[in-house]
């Protein structure tokens, strides 16, 4: 029995592995794009400062940005997943998704975590001193060089802290998955209780979670160390 | 012919109008003071001049061995490009009031970071970058030995006390040997036990006849290092002369009520 079980759960950590994965490699990028975006000094109407001040001030890259992560960050992942998933099949009349459930449920938590990950981004960003761009402004440093080698890194360890937050709160949402019948970790566990009536397989699933977790631990603090050479 | 001339120049916010006309010129070697009160437009003239901030009117000017070059003018319609902004501006260097180095490099690599950015670009890179990077780091180590560092080179700047990290942006400045350095305000982040320190640095660089504009709190200073002091309020130049005469022997009656507050 107790190998039964460990090999369905290794095939669940498997799938939330796997979910995991294509989420942070998505949404790492994704949520840098939308941090730009939401600090977008774009004003077209600017021009008319004079005539119309609210409207001189108003930025719509950085306004539209802010409204989708608003929505996205105050509504509940499970619900964005049932809509991703099954709203197209009940408007166009046909499930777009098909049998590929992995990919709705990737595109759900890549949205989700990029607008989640984009605040974390700006903070780090805007965190960053002027004074150090100024620095290196007045080294005749370009654009491009001051990001790269001197930004980033300062910006890199500011992030870190709440990135780790939010990556290991991703490792336990990927338990959602199964709103759309993808048979993850805790989907996996919970039928042997179901079937057999046993609820030890809940806490050896408890286990993986806490291992899973655990490694991500022992990383985040690795880099947090290596970082810790410079304030 | 002076090394910098600059023609009224001005500076507005918004409707805020920072800089009302600032004229004056600076000699090659000579060392310039600029004091007055804070919001007397002080430090937007050296930002100006840094191009931190883009005058919104008048001319800069820099005359070097190579030629005259016009930084800025507005009599010329179009925007400067970002390539041209970065060129004019290592005819500068500027120390931060909150020194501003990097924290992520030691006090060598602060130094030797930008004129190795800026070695990558030129011809002799490509065929022998070994030793262009040795020649950097050799004349960083002979900056840093200059400002009393020899032994702090491989710190990182928070293992540095204030003043040691104020000597560190002095060499950083320097690395780049711009025609003129500039410093806003130098020590006014500095407990007053740390200020001498940066402040025998910066004579010394008078004695070798660093071309320098010092916006500075420190009258005495001000008075010993300058050859000419410039004071300034409400965004214009109250009064500029040698510092016997802005100093000791005021004409204006504003500079006499500024320099009252700094006797007591």
């Amino acid at each position: 029995m107790f190998w039964t079980v460990t090999m369905s759960l290794l095939a669940g950590l498997g799938t939330a592995t796997k979910l995991f994965a294509l989420t942070l490699l998505f949404a790492l990028p994704l949520g840098l794009i939308v941090a730009f975006g939401s600090m977008s000094k774009w004003a077209p109407f600017s021009r008319l400062a004079k005539n119309a001040p609210g409207l001189a001030a108003f930025r719509p890259i950085s306004a539209l940005t802010n409204i989708i992560v608003w929505i996205i960050r105050g509504t509940p992942l499970m619900l964005q997943l049932i809509i991703i998933y099954y709203g197209p099949g009940l408007w166009f009349g046909q499930n777009v998704w098909g049998a590929r459930r992995m990919l709705a449920c990737t595109v759900a938590f890549v949205i989700n975590y990029a607008c989640y990950f984009s605040v974390i981004y700006r903070g780090g960003i805007e965190g960053v001193p002027q004074g150090q761009r100024e620095a290196g402004e007045v080294l005749g440093m370009t654009k491009t060089q001051i990001f790269f080698k001197v930004t980033l890194l300062q910006m890199i360890k500011r992030i870190v802290p709440p990135m780790s937050n939010e990556i290991i709160t991703l490792v336990k949402d990927t338990s959602l998955a199964r709103i759309i019948a993808i048979i993850e970790l805790t989907k996996a566990g919970e039928a042997f209780m179901k079937s057999d009536g046993i609820t030890w397989p809940l806490f050896y699933t408890g286990v993986y979670y806490l291992l899973f977790v655990g490694v991500l631990t022992l990383l985040f603090n690795y880099i947090e160390r290596r970082l810790s050479y410079f304030r | 012919m002076a090394i910098l001339e600059v023609e009224n120049l001005k500076k507005s916010f918004d409707n805020l109008d920072v800089l009302k006309g600032i004229s004056f010129s600076l000699n090659k070697g000579e060392a310039l003071s600029i004091i007055g009160s804070s919001g007397s437009g002080k430090t937007t003239t050296l930002r100006c001049l840094n191009f931190l901030e883009m005058p919104s009117s008048g001319k800069i000017t820099v005359n070097t061995e190579a030629g005259s070059h016009v930084l800025f003018d507005d009599s010329v319609e179009r925007k400067l490009t970002d390539g041209e902004i970065r060129k004019n501006r290592l005819h500068f260097g500027l120390v931060f009031q909150n020194f501003n180095l990097f924290p992520q490099y030691t006090a060598l690599e602060n130094v030797t970071l930008a004129p190795k950015l800026q070695a990558k670009a030129g011809e002799d890179y490509k065929s022998d970058a070994k030793s262009v990077v040795k020649r950097i780091e050799e004349r960083g180590v002979e900056l840093l030995n200059q400002m009393g560092l020899a032994d702090r080179a491989g710190y990182y700047p928070h293992q540095l006390s204030g003043g040691q990290q104020q000597r560190v942006a002095i060499a950083r400045a320097l690395a780049l040997e711009p025609d003129i350095l500039c410093f806003d305000e130098p020590t006014s982040a500095l407990d007053p036990e740390l200020t001498g320190e940066v402040l025998k640095v910066i004579r010394s660089l008078a004695d070798k006849d660093t071309t320098m504009i010092i916006v500075t709190h420190e009258m005495g200073f001000a008075h010993d290092v300058s050859d000419n002091v410039i004071f300034m309020d409400g965004g214009v130049i109250v009064e500029q002369g040698p510092p016997s005469q802005v100093l000791e022997n005021p004409a204006e009656e504003r500079t006499r009520q500024f320099l009252r507050g700094y006797s007591k």
